[in-house]
């Protein structure tokens, strides 16, 4: 039987770590994922999983160490933040081209400087055309849901991609959240054992070179595939999505659409702060206002088609980046679903909000400041900053 | 150690036709060290000569697995690799044995990597990392090192009108391996095969993190005839500007020329320190002799101690 416990984001996902029983983590602690990395430790050491577990003595090693052990064709995990993933950034590409199905918890902190330790998308986004799957959560439940499939997904032949399932710093990570955890069993037969890896370093009869000087000839086309592979992850993640589903009950997609049927204003948002936007939408429709929301789970692959499909009848629409592409065009999640839109017949007026950099708090009272500007959109400017003082 | 005839039989874990250049000592390297694997081997390779010369898709000049990732991240990505095979094997899917091997060149191993190895040598993994150090960044090409010597000139610390080529004294990795406290460190030279291939079959021997430091003279960058890198390293040897030694659990053994040669016959058989022989500098060479008589006396206190 399943149990329902109440578990802070970090504790979900080491949770869901053990019950996966990687063959190898390799991590570096952080703030605010450093509990991730200290209880799965505690896991090993009390002879609850039968990983390896590295210890290194960065992020940049991590990640190396995780390439290495990939390669070799073991099932790899790790997890990190901010300006660890920061560390990673070299090696992330590297991972993506090898074709290794790593899988990472990422808990979305600030990047310096300043140096901040509290929740914004900055990392995460700045990761984003590493050619890593990105799935983002609205709470605990979400984490451990999505860690458990991110194994199948990742390691399906069709994708070969790795993959980082993120939280929230502090938000999600460090507050206790009531979720439901899978039996042992029930989460070692979803995941599988012996996968098929792609390299298999240590096939000794068979010996392969890996990570060659790849010139002007061949490495185009050794890139391009990975475009196709991420074009490819999104039937793969809908297929896992299904079969957990039709296990354990909770539905998940590319996206998730809250009352946006018959939406007139709707806002685009990722991670927590969707918790909270249903809270705003709710005393929004009592009032008889027709507002929705649109939330993203999954950023990489992008979910264009999806997205501009459930928002095309929508006539005023803010979307909020808890990131900024530093571009004065908006942040990540804006331009990206601008251009979703170009070619679009029916599109919703929009406007970027940015909001919540280093942790500063979104609450209700600004969501509805968000929802009361959608009603003059003609006098929005492109991009603005919501909740700063100037 | 095993003999030359068994040796002979053992794969060659490159093929010709490699592309590293006429006269390069880093092949010399691996073959001479890898030759001393009764066991499989698996390879990682730091960015580098070594690395870009032999894998140029799509070929490979490996007949043994071998992994690159990239430039300052051998020693963490062999660790890896490593924690994998560790696993396969308590789980009963791999049973033989497999030495592990990590080639870096001084810039992957002195410098950029040195964090990367540090943190693997002292994690204990079961490895050997190797070194093949040719004294400056011959891949980008020659640029100063942590392990350029006093005096070189390299495309980054010139010799010009004012420089010297390079002001500082090359840092001491291997020590700096041995205060790591790992079963096996051991500096060596191509150009006298028994020794390297006797110190490679002693590090393969042990279990836990092994690390040797391989002089490697590069005729591009040291300026010399592409014939001649033996006989450089040899000399490198016979004046001790490159000590020869091991130390196997904190024990040094120190291979002893027959007779200490002035280094000045070293400096003189390359272009790098061609400069250094013009009027005015003999003060720069007195100094390099007195340095590398200070080390070699401060390495032969270190054998006396035991």
């Amino acid at each position: 039987m399943s149990k329902i416990v109440a578990k802070t984001g970090n504790e979900a996902m080491a949770e869901a770590m053990r019950q996966i029983n990687p063959d190898v983590v390799a991590a570096y602690p952080i703030t605010p994922a450093t509990e991730i990395v200290m209880i799965f430790a505690k896991y090993v050491a009390d002879g609850l999983v039968s990983t390896e577990f590295v210890a290194v003595e960065s992020e940049h090693s991590a990640m190396s160490a995780c390439v290495g052990a990939s390669a070799a064709g073991v099932r790899v995990m790790t997890g990190t933040s901010s300006q660890g993933l920061c560390l990673m950034y070299e090696i992330l590409p590297i991972a993506a081209a090898l074709r290794l199905p790593i899988v990472m918890c990422d808990v979305n902190r600030a990047i310096s400087g300043p140096i901040n330790i509290h929740c914004d998308h900055s990392d995460t986004m700045a990761a984003r055309d590493f050619g890593w799957l990105q799935i983002f959560s609205e709470n605990s439940q979400e984490a451990y849901d999505s860690l458990i499939q991110a194994i199948r997904i990742a390691e399906d032949p069709r994708v070969h991609l790795p993959t980082m399932v993120t939280t929230d710093g502090f938000i999600i990570s460090h507050c206790l959240d009531k979720i439901e955890i899978l039996e042992d069993k029930d989460v070692t037969e979803f995941v599988g054992q012996d996968r098929k890896a792609n390299n298999r370093l240590l096939d000794l009869k068979n010996p392969t070179s890996v990570g060659l000087l790849d010139l002007q000839d061949y490495y185009f086309e050794h890139r391009v595939p990975v475009a196709q592979a991420m074009k490819d992850s999104k039937k793969v993640i809908l297929e896992v999505a299904d079969e957990f589903a039709k296990k354990f009950g909770r539905k998940y997609g590319l996206i998730e659409e809250y009352k946006l049927a018959d939406a007139e204003v709707a806002i685009v948002a990722l991670g927590s702060t969707c918790g909270t936007a249903k809270v705003v939408i709710d005393e929004l429709r009592a009032k008889g206002v027709k507002a929705g929301m649109l939330k993203i789970r999954v950023f990489r692959p992008f979910p264009a088609e999806e997205i501009v499909k459930a928002l095309g009848k929508v006539k005023a629409l803010a979307v909020l980046d808890r990131s900024d592409t530093w571009s004065a065009q908006g942040g990540q999640v804006f331009t990206e679903i601008r251009s979703a839109f170009y070619e679009a017949a029916q599109k919703p007026k929009m406007t970027n909000f940015i909001y919540g950099l280093g942790g500063r708090e979104i609450d209700l009272p600004q969501l509805h400041t968000v929802f009361a500007a959608l009603k003059n959109i003609d006098k929005q400017p492109v991009v603005q900053y919501l909740g700063v003082r100037e | 150690m095993a003999s030359l005839k068994e040796l002979s039989t053992r794969k060659d874990p490159l093929t010709g036709g490699h592309r590293m250049c006429p006269g390069c000592g880093a092949p010399i390297v691996v073959r001479q060290i890898l030759m001393a694997s009764k066991d499989p081997v698996v390879v990682v390779s730091a960015t580098g000569c070594l690395e870009v010369s032999t894998t140029i898709f799509p070929y490979s000049a490996w007949t043994v697995p071998f992994l690159h990732n990239a430039f300052e991240n051998a020693g963490a990505t062999m660790s890896g690799v490593e924690a994998a095979y560790q696993n396969l094997k308590k789980k009963g899917k791999m049973t033989e044995h497999v030495n592990f091997v990590a080639f870096g060149g001084d810039g992957g191993t002195y410098d950029i990597g040195l964090q990367s190895l540090s943190g693997a040598m002292e994690r204990g993994h079961d490895m050997l990392y190797v070194c093949y150090n040719n004294e400056a960044y011959m891949n980008t090409g020659v640029q100063r090192s942590g392990a350029t010597p006093k005096g070189a000139n390299t495309t980054t610390e010139p010799a010009g009108k004012v420089g010297q080529g390079k002001v500082q004294w090359r840092k001491d990795l291997t020590e700096i391996m041995v205060a790591h406290n790992i079963p096996y460190v051991a500096q060596a030279i191509i150009g006298n095969w028994s020794d390297l291939t006797r110190k490679a079959e002693k590090a393969f021997a042990v279990r836990g993190p092994k690390f040797m430091n391989v002089l490697q003279p590069c005729r591009l960058g040291w300026g010399y005839k592409p014939e001649n890198t033996l006989e450089l390293a040899r000399l490198a040897f016979d004046t001790c500007i490159w000590p020869v030694y091991e130390v196997e659990n904190g024990v040094y053994k120190i291979n002893k020329p027959r007779e200490k040669k002035p280094v000045v016959e070293y400096l003189k058989t390359q272009d790098r320190f061609r400069h250094l022989f013009k009027p005015g500098n003999e003060k720069l060479i007195a100094d390099i002799q007195a340095e590398v008589d200070r080390r070699w006396n401060l390495l032969l206190a270190k054998e006396a101690t035991k």
